[in-house]
């Protein structure tokens, strides 16, 4: 039998992946769900609370699930999400 | 998760007029991201950008771009953009504005520009209505649907933008729609590096109106409308790019090198002047 | 092929052509028209003249166009202007509310012919002078000034460049199709005689500078696109900064007031009028345009025939020198007012004139009136 070939990268032991920091300017948010349901992580869900707009922002279910895809950042109308990397401070 | 880190789009946009007036949803929100996203990976020279939009919801973009703006009257942006242009080629000058401000009143100036090659850049975020004054119909309202002023259903055949654009003589034509943000904002870096008069058609979602009234009854939907029927089909036959709630062709449809209008103008100067023209 | 600009020395030419060079001579360094009869021929004059210098000369599709694309070349920085006659006229009407609105310096020459409609093109009229003033919709403050002769069709060119960057305005050149076609000497003065006149810039730093902020004339300091302003102008009602405010009484009163007060409070600047004999008058005559050459020669004569004529002829249609009609005509027996339309500037004369007897003497149609049918109406008035 031949040895398995795997696709994982050589280093991926050695890689760190980024983390991911999501900044929600919540009363921005006119709650129109594209964030929510485009996000290929299904990183955000609807909040319950609501702001000062009346509509619920979307929440954050699990931020180190995020690939900073950007694509919340890319199609909210609004400029209420957006992703950036976490700043890496030794050991990260 | 912090709040205080200001959005990194912040700096391209007037911040006193933000939050903008778009509806929930509003696909011209998504266009203006795309378009200063778009600026920020070319890291445009700002100041030399002029930005030029009708009347409409859509039009409301040239107050909100952190820029030289103009917002005209209806219909006459691509043509007040022309005398822009030529009195100063060095001037980036993008005109982002509707459907029915560039294509029913302003379709005399747009396929005039088109065939000119004049270096205008030209975005249409195209709703399929009238949106700002209540949702009426206009030239690109599909077949039998619904809207203010076409009450029992629409029976005007409307305008394949791409096509309309390709035939007229634009150089880069183009269509998305505002859920292919990363090709829509590819597509505007190329347009703002390319000479000659280019044009991108985003289909873009009117929740409050044109989608609500057509069975489409919340934002989500037209958004899913766009992911169930899109496909990309790159130079295609643009009179063949139809719209319907099976099929949305989208992609690239023209990308040809052609000389603009300024430069075979400064080209003229120069042979009737023995020395160049400072432009 | 001339390379120069300015083309200073004496020449036999048509209005239209004198209009062209005076642009030129003024500084103008883009045209943007569309061919109509009787003003045709300051395209096709410009499409010649501006490549030589590198200026800027485009056909555009229509007039409406053609307005738009000069409104644009002028926020980039350039002179700029657009000829046409009474059809093209009206359809240019919103636009020029645009660039009233927006404050942008340009000329609008409307060479009249008969209307209305598409009436009699190769034919003089004067029925637009009152659309000069409301044509566009709203209110706002309009300077036009009426050429009697083809040098005045330069020098009125000049000068209307020079007013519309003092006061950020479009600026309206009323002529008609005779003072247009006919053919006269035009003398072109060397540089130094002729007025030149540059649109105020900003004494601000771009985080400082407010587009429509006026200074004490009225008139807003004016940033070019590509100086680094970023600065937005919208036909929409706005405030100083530019932004939209459409629901806001207090900004629609404060903006719309300026623009009228721009022209009406700076009038004694603006308006200019040429004067003959008219210290004694008994009968005064008030024409303008080519009707005024025909009026200098009616006056003439009835001073031959012992009849105390005298004639005001207007230079400046708007703002209507109220002021001075008013002291011409007081101690008169009676005004004659000839126009080649229905009776339009008589309206104002009559608004000013108060209780003199005012006479309109209106001729439409193919020639302008005669000195003789002028004089005829002195003297029964007399």
């Amino acid at each position: 039998m031949p040895e398995r070939i795997t696709h994982s990268p050589i280093d991926s032991k050695q890689a760190k992946p980024k983390k991911a920091e999501i900044h929600l300017i919540k009363d921005q948010c006119k709650g129109c769900g594209y964030c929510i349901r485009f996000c290929p992580k299904k990183v955000l869900e609807e909040s319950q609370e609501i702001n000062a707009r009346g509509v619920r922002p979307p929440k954050i279910v699990d931020e180190s699930k995020c690939i900073i895809c950007s694509f919340c950042t890319a199609v909210c109308p609004d400029f209420a999400i957006f992703v950036t990397e976490k700043p890496c401070e030794g050991g990260c | 998760m912090v709040e205080e880190v200001m959005h990194p789009f912040m700096k391209y946009l007037r911040s006193e007029m933000i939050p903008h007036i778009w509806c929930p949803g509003c696909g011209n929100g998504i266009v203006l991201n795309c378009f200063v996203h778009a600026l920020d990976e070319l890291q445009k020279d700002l100041d030399k950008l002029v930005v030029v939009s009708g009347i409409g919801c859509i039009g409301r973009t040239a107050g909100y771009v952190n820029a030289d703006s103009f917002h005209t009257t209806h219909g006459r942006a691509v043509a007040f953009g022309t005398g822009v242009k030529l009195a100063n080629p060095e001037l980036e000058v993008v005109v982002i504005s509707g459907d029915g401000d560039l294509f029913a009143i302003g379709g005399n100036h747009f396929i005039h520009a088109a065939r000119r090659n004049i270096g205008l850049k030209v975005i249409c975020a195209n709703n399929f209505n009238y949106g700002m004054t209540g949702g009426q119909q206009g030239p690109t309202t599909p077949l039998e649907a619904f809207t203010t002023t076409t009450p029992y259903g629409n029976i005007e055949h409307p305008f394949n933008l791409v096509h309309l654009a390709a035939a007229s003589g634009a150089a880069y034509v183009a269509r998305w729609t505002t859920l292919h943000v990363r090709r829509l904002t590819m597509s505007i870096k190329k347009m703002l590096q390319k000479e000659g008069f280019c044009f991108i058609e985003v289909i873009s979602p009117c929740p409050e109106i044109f989608a609500r009234r057509n069975k489409m009854r919340t934002p989500l939907e037209v958004m899913e409308w766009y992911k169930r029927a899109s496909v990309v089909e790159n130079f295609s036959d643009p009179s063949k790019a139809e719209i319907s709630p099976q099929r949305l062709v989208v992609g690239e449809f023209v990308d040809v090198e052609k000389v603009s209008y300024e430069k075979l103008l400064h080209e003229k100067i120069s042979q009737i002047n023995e020395k160049a023209v400072n432009w | 092929m001339s390379k120069k600009a300015l083309l200073t020395g004496a020449y036999f030419m048509n209005g239209d052509i004198a209009c062209a060079e005076g642009a030129i001579a003024a500084g103008c360094r883009f045209f943007a028209g569309y061919p109509i009869t009787p003003a045709t021929e300051i395209a096709e004059h410009l499409s010649e003249r501006m490549p030589e210098f590198g200026g800027i000369y485009i056909q555009m599709e229509d007039e409406i166009a053609s307005i738009a694309a000069v409104i644009g070349a002028s926020y980039a920085g350039l002179k700029a202007m657009t000829a046409t006659s009474g059809p093209g006229f009206s359809l240019m009407q919103e636009n020029i509310g645009l660039a009233v609105m927006t404050e942008t310096p340009c000329v609008i020459v409307d060479i009249m012919r008969g209307g209305p409609s598409t009436g009699q093109p190769t034919l003089p009229g004067q029925q637009d002078v009152m659309q000069a003033k409301w044509g566009s919709h709203g209110d706002y403050g309009i300077i036009a000034l009426a050429p009697s002769s083809v040098q005045e069709m330069f020098d009125l060119t000049v000068e209307a460049f020079a007013l519309s960057e003092i006061y950020r305005l479009p600026v309206l050149l009323m002529g008609d199709e005779v003072v247009g076609h006919m053919w006269e000497k035009v003398v072109i003065p060397p540089a130094a005689q002729i007025k030149i006149v540059n649109r105020k810039k900003p004494h601000q730093t771009p985080d400082k500078y407010a587009p429509f902020m006026p200074d004490d004339d009225l008139v807003p300091p004016m940033a070019c696109f590509g100086e680094g302003y970023h600065f937005h102008a919208t036909g929409l009602t706005h405030n100083e900064q530019g932004l939209p405010k459409t629901q806001s009484s207090e900004v629609q009163s404060k903006l719309v007031r300026r623009l009228c007060d721009k022209i009406n409070m700076n009038a004694d600047k603006i308006i200019r009028y040429e004067e003959v004999l008219l210290g004694d008058a008994d009968v005064v005559v008030v024409a303008y345009g080519i009707v005024a050459r025909a009026a200098l020669s009616a006056v003439r004569k009835a001073r031959e025939a012992g009849i105390k004529a005298g004639l005001l002829r207007l230079v400046t249609l708007w703002p209507f020198p109220e002021s001075r009609v008013a002291r011409a005509t007081e101690h008169a027996k009676a005004v004659v007012v000839p126009e080649m339309n229905c009776g339009q500037m008589v309206r104002e004369v009559e608004r000013v004139a108060k209780t003199v007897p005012v006479s309109s003497l209106s001729k439409l149609g193919e020639d302008p009136h005669t000195p003789k049918e002028i004089l005829e109406v002195i003297k029964r008035c007399a």
